[in-house]
Parts: structure tokens; sequence; C-alpha cells
């Protein structure tokens, strides 16, 4: 009886290690592979662009190449009309706000700020041509589409700078139009990558280091590895692309997520598919962001207009990234960082123009990305933090939006006459704001979920780096108990004290038994 | 007049030691877990913690089978007698090389004080432990589940039970290894849950009455 009692115990301890070991891991490395056979397919464009005699005819202005491809891809204009890229606008229900058209002529960031007043300079990232006004701008007219900016694959198309997204106007338009196709990594980094003025200056996670990224920078782009193309995972449909960025957006939908490829519960091991409901795939497989050019982490505004010897002027770190420019300030810069981490549900909230101040003892967080443990939706994401110094009125409250970029000096910009006062005035004026003479500065935040750069399996952030007495990562949230990193003193102190009383207890009798049974021994 | 008893059957032995050395492993795994100090590396430790605590249950539900279907939990039934002899003697009598208050007999493993700690050992810590270890393991899954009367807000109250009874293992680890020595001789007890044999004093007498009456007679003198 004991025997098999004895047997039974063994082979069911045996079975249960069998089990946990052997089970799951060869069906998850299965998907993988499907997915890689998936994306290896090669697409060959359905027709040759430079075989229609309607793009072979002499196009002298991008506003022709747009009328050609209308005039076959009809019913393509409406669909780029209704997207965020042309009227740089989403409708969004913000909670305590109600539906806000959001977009760049009502938020405010701290880099540049604003786009309001600044278009000449800042549509140079618009999917259009020639704004010059984003509120006098014609979002019905089909010929001021840039298609080629998006569709162009001979990677000559530039928009000239301070043109209000008109190109160089010597381009091969000809040319550049017989060989469109769909979106390369060029078009769409030329302005993800260069946002804010300047290389990996505003994300972090997005620069130009992705045009031919290696395995250790981007495992999913790398050139040696699935090569894979913006729109692999920002899927496109009817020009709607997935995807967005919450300094301009509000509502958790149109995300594009890992999941959709690697399903919610991708690894091998129950315990860390356990913790992707409450942990974004981002915030262990990207350790690291700014891999290989820095970011700007902080932009202090109060500092800009100084002259020498009443000219502008810029001071460079050894990279060569601008510690101070006369026009902007100062900048601190970072390299290979280390994220910080927050409660994401998907939803943020917004500064906008004209929205009052109360409280400027803290950092104003311009786009408060909503979240907590407590929240069923939320998980904790990697981001990035941008911290300012920007202008401000503390007579009405509000930041200033001021007016940066003009032709030519004597109009109020800041950038040609280097006047704060003066810059603030017409720039106010231009969004219809009140501005009571005085400027001052505040510290303000901006949040930017990193997404982008994500390293290979054996790189991914270890259990130890957040689950840890000292130096989590996660040593910020602290709305949870979590496993290593936390503790109750009490029962620290109580638990290590039993432990040493029971130690100390058993030494000290130990020690007086073997000294009376030496004195008993002695008196025998 | 010593004689030699067989004390401890294969099961008990073989349940004692696997579960010593399951509890051992649990204990290193576990307080890695919690951050005391890093030694097998934070994944394998939380891998491997899970898979000897479903051994430690399975090992528990044969233990358990096995005392009800050998009567042997009646070895656990507490009783106020000789308590304080047995107090006294572990604090004065054993230094002056005293005799053992409580006479070890088949029927009597135990002494009063060994009957008190290991019945508190059963049926408080072992369960909390087992308990609160099922929730850490589990408590996601309501949670992500749609029942929200399941929901559980915080691992933090489950794991400080856990933790707690944790130290509480190895305060009661540490005794017990030291009180192995403290048998007829330094060595008997631990030789004793080896081999399962152990020299007793003559129990002839009592071996002739059956069992009944001796837990009649021990039961009537409380």
């Amino acid at each position: 009886m004991k025997k098999i009692v004895i047997s039974l115990v063994l082979i069911g301890l045996i079975i249960i290690s069998i089990i946990s070991f052997v089970s799951p891991k060869e069906t998850k490395q299965s998907k993988l592979n499907e997915l890689k056979a998936e994306l290896s397919k090669k697409t060959t464009p359905s027709v040759d662009h430079s075989k229609f005699p309607i793009l072979q005819k002499k196009i002298g202005s991008p506003q022709e190449v747009t009328e050609a491809c209308i005039s076959c891809h009809n019913g393509r204009a409406q669909e780029v009309m209704q997207s965020n890229h042309w009227n740089w606008e989403r409708e969004e229900f913000i909670k305590g706000r109600g539906v806000v058209y959001l977009g760049k002529k009502n938020a405010i960031n701290n880099f540049c700020i604003g786009v309001e007043g600044n278009e000449l300079s800042c549509a140079k990232c618009h999917i259009g041509l020639g704004m010059t006004s984003s509120s006098t701008y014609s979002y019905t007219d089909s010929k001021n589409i840039d298609c080629l900016v998006c569709h162009d694959n001979t990677e000559t198309y530039a928009k000239a700078p301070e043109k209000g997204g008109a190109p160089d106007q010597t381009l091969d338009f000809s040319f550049i139009a017989q060989h469109v196709g769909k979106p390369k990594r060029s078009n769409c980094g030329v302005c993800h990558f260069l946002g804010g003025g300047g290389n990996n200056v505003k994300h972090g996670d997005l620069e130009t280091a992705l045009f031919e990224p290696s395995k250790e920078t981007d495992i999913h782009m790398a050139s040696s590895g699935m090569n894979l193309g913006c729109t692999e995972c920002h899927k496109t449909e009817k020009h709607l692309i997935s995807g967005k960025m919450y300094s301009l957006s509000s509502m958790n939908r149109n995300r594009a997520t890992c999941e959709e490829c690697h399903t919610d519960n991708p690894h091998s091991e129950t315990v860390l598919n356990q913790h992707t409901y409450k942990v974004a795939c981002q915030t262990c497989h990207i350790p690291v962001y700014a891999k290989v050019n820095a970011t700007k982490l902080d932009w202090d505004w109060s500092t800009a207009g100084k002259l020498k010897d009443g000219q502008p002027y810029e001071e460079d770190d050894k990279d060569g990234n601008h510690t101070y420019l006369s026009i902007k300030g100062n900048f601190k810069w970072g390299k290979n960082l280390k994220p910080d981490y927050i409660w994401f549900n998907g939803t943020a909230s917004h500064y906008l123009l004209g929205d009052k101040v109360n409280d400027t003892t803290k950092a104003l967080v311009i786009n408060p990305l909503n979240g907590s443990y407590n929240d069923r939706n939320s998980k904790i994401i990697p981001v990035k933090i941008h911290r300012a110094k920007q202008p401000f009125d503390p007579v009405n409250r509000i930041l200033i939006q001021p007016k940066l970029y003009a032709e030519k000096p004597g109009e109020g910009a800041l950038w040609k006459d280097f006047n704060w006062q003066r810059a603030s005035e017409v720039g106010m004026k231009e969004v219809n704001l009140p501005f009571s003479g005085k400027v001052s500065f505040i510290r303000t935040e901006m949040y930017w979920p990193i997404n982008h750069m994500v390293s290979s399996k054996e790189k991914t952030v270890q259990c130890n780096e957040c689950h840890s007495r000292d130096n989590s990562r996660l040593a910020g949230l602290k709305d949870f108990y979590m496993p290593a990193r936390d503790f109750s003193p009490v029962i620290e102190t109580a638990g290590t004290g039993i432990i040493f009383f029971a130690f100390a207890g058993v030494l000290i009798h130990g020690v007086i038994r073997i000294i009376s049974t030496r004195k008993r021994k002695m008196k025998v | 007049m010593k004689q030699k008893v067989y004390l401890y059957r294969a099961f008990e032995r073989f349940w004692h030691w696997s579960q010593a050395l399951i509890i051992f492993f649990l204990a290193l795994s576990g307080f890695e877990i919690h951050g005391s100090f890093s030694f097998l590396g934070y994944q394998s430790a939380v891998k491997y913690h899970n898979m000897a605590a479903y051994a430690l249950v399975i090992l528990i539900i044969f233990a358990i089978f096995w005392h009800l279907a050998t009567g042997e939990w009646k070895q656990y039934v507490p009783t106020a007698k000789n308590i304080k002899a047995q107090i006294n003697y572990y604090l004065l009598g054993i230094f002056k090389n005293a005799p053992h208050p409580t006479r070890k007999t088949v029927l009597s493993k135990l002494n009063p004080l060994q009957r008190l700690v290991y019945l508190g050992f059963k049926i408080l810590i072992i369960p909390t432990m087992v308990l609160s270890g099922l929730l850490y393991m589990f408590y996601r899954y309501p949670q992500n589940g749609s029942i929200e009367g399941l929901n559980i807000e915080s691992i933090k109250t489950i794991a400080l039970f856990h933790t707690a009874g944790a130290f509480i293992l190895v305060a009661f680890v540490i005794v017990h290894l030291y009180l192995i020595t403290t048998g007829t001789t330094i060595t008997s007890n631990l030789k004793a849950m080896v081999t399962g044999y152990e020299e007793l004093e003559d129990t002839t007498k009592s071996q002739l009455e059956s069992k009944n009456e001796v837990i009649s007679a021990e039961v009537n003198n409380e």
C-alpha cells in the first residue's frame, strides 16, 4: 500500500514538472514564424505610372500633379480631405470638456509652442500646398492636396522651407509623378522624424536612424531583419492611417498596437502573459530610446533673444546638438535613455489655447495622460517627458502663443526681432486672445508615449529591473504593491525580529547545554 | 530496558523529508521574489517557486489522506497535561540532565508542546501559506474577467500575509532544527526520522493495551 502511495506521489511530481517544462513553447514559435512568412511576401505595384501619357507631359507645378492624380484616382481626394493629416484636427471627446475639435489650431506644445501665426514655416509638415494661415486656408480645395509628399518613391521630392508647404518649384514633377507608390519610410520620416525643428527632437523614438536601422535600434525595421515599413503596422484604409500621438488626440481609438500581430498572450511563460493585463508590451520591449541620436529633453524659452554683437548665435554640444539658439533658448538633450513610466488608459486631456492656469507652483502638464492602477483599462507604458519653460501671461494666467516666424523683421516675430513683448502682443492678437503686456515663464511638461525602437527579445527589460528594492524602473508608480519592490516595514521588522530571536534563543540554549554537560562530566 | 521501536513509517518519513526540502526551496526562492537577495535570478525564482508550490500542495493532499486513513491525526490532538512540565524541562531540566517529562511511544510520538506547535503549523501556518499562495498566483484572473464581485483590488494584503507566514516558517525551522538535538542522544531524533526506528524505554505494557483504551485514558486525564 505505502509503496503504491509513494510511487503515485513521485509520478505525479514528475508529470507536473514535465508538463510545465515542455508544453506551450512550440506553438508560440510557430506563430512568430507565420508572421515572418506573412510579412516577407513581396508586393508588386499593379500599374506602372511611368506609362501613363498624362504623367509623361511636362508638369510645371505640384497642383498639376494633384489634378493628374485625381483624374484617375477619383474619390481619393475626398478621403484625404477627411483625414487629420489634411485637416490638422480631430473630433475628440475629452472628459470634463466635451467634444473638441482638437488640432494644431487650438493645441499648444512645449516645443515651438503653436502653429497659429507661424504657418509659413510650420506648414512644411502639412500635406497641403500653400498654407499661409490655418484659419483662412481652404480645406475644401482638392487641388491643394500634396499627393507627392506621401507617395513620391524617388526620394527627390521635398517641401521648401518657409513656403507654407509648397515644394521647390524647380523639381522635376513629371519624373516624380511617374514614380509614385505606397508611402515609404522616407515619406513619413521627413515630417515625423524631424518634427520640432530637427532630428529626433520631439519623439525620442522616431528619428532618421530608422531609415536604415540595425537590429539593435529597431528589431522590426532593421534592414538586416524583417525590414518593415511604417505602413505595415500603421495600417491604412481609405487614407485613414491607424495610430496617433497623444499630443494631438484624446480618445482610446484607432491605435496601432503590437497585439494586432503578436496577440495579447505571445509569451511561452504564463506569468509573462499575465503581465500583459497591466503592462504594455512597449514597457519591457523598449528598454531604452534615443538609441542612436539624442532627443530633446528640456527647452528653456526664457533665455531666448540674447544676441552677440546684435546678431543671433548658436552654441552646440560635442555631438552637434544645439544647446543654445538665440531664436529658441537653451536646450538639454539625452541619448540612450531609460523611459519614464506612467499608467495610461488610452485617453488624454489637453491644455488648449486660452485655458487658465491656476496653479503655477508645479509644472503644467500640457497633455495629461489618464490612468491609474485601479483603472481596469490602464496599463503601464513608457514615456518620454519633455520639460520646458515657456512664455506665460501672469495677469491673464494663460500660456502665450508668440509670433515666432515672419518673412522679414519689423512684423513682431521673435525669430526676427528678438523681442518677447512684441512677439507676444502680435501672437496673441492673431489668435484673438487677450495679452496683459507682461511676459513671464512657467514650467511645463509633455508626455510622449514611446512605441518604436523595439529591442530584440534578448535585450528586453529583465524582471529585476522593476522587481527590485533599489533603482526599480517603476519606482515612480506608487499606487500598487509590487513584489520585491514593496514590503511592509512592520512585517519586515517583526519578521527579521522573530528570526533573530529564534536564532539567538537556540544559540544561547545550546551553549548553556554544552557548558552544563561539561560541568556534569567534570564532576563525574 | 530499551527496545527498538518502528516509530515513523515509510510514507511519514517520505512526507516529512520532501516537505522539508520543498519548504527550504520555497523559502529560498520566495525571499528572492520578496527582494531580500538575488540568487536564482528573478524569473527562475518565480517559475520554480510556483512549481514547488504545486508540488507541496500535492504532497499535503496525500499527507492529509494518510493522516485520516491511518488515524495518525490523533497524534496532534492537543493536551494541556504536562505542558508546564515540558516547558520546565526545556528551560531547566535539560541542563541538569533530567529525564524527559513525557514518554515517547508509538501511540504518542509527540510531547505536549510538539502537539501544540505542530497543530498550529498544520492548521494555521500551512493553510495561510497555501491559501495566500494560491491567491497570489491566481488573483489576476478574476480582475481580468467579468465577475465584479470576485475582483481583488490589490495583491498587497495577500502578499503581506504570505510574507508574514514565511518569516514565521523560517523561525519555526530554526527552532525545529535545534530541537532535533534534544532527544535521548544528540542524534537519536534525526536517526529516527531517517530510518524510522528509535530506541525507546520499554513500553511493553502500553503496547499490549488497545489503541482505544489509551486514547480514552488520555481524554479522561484531561
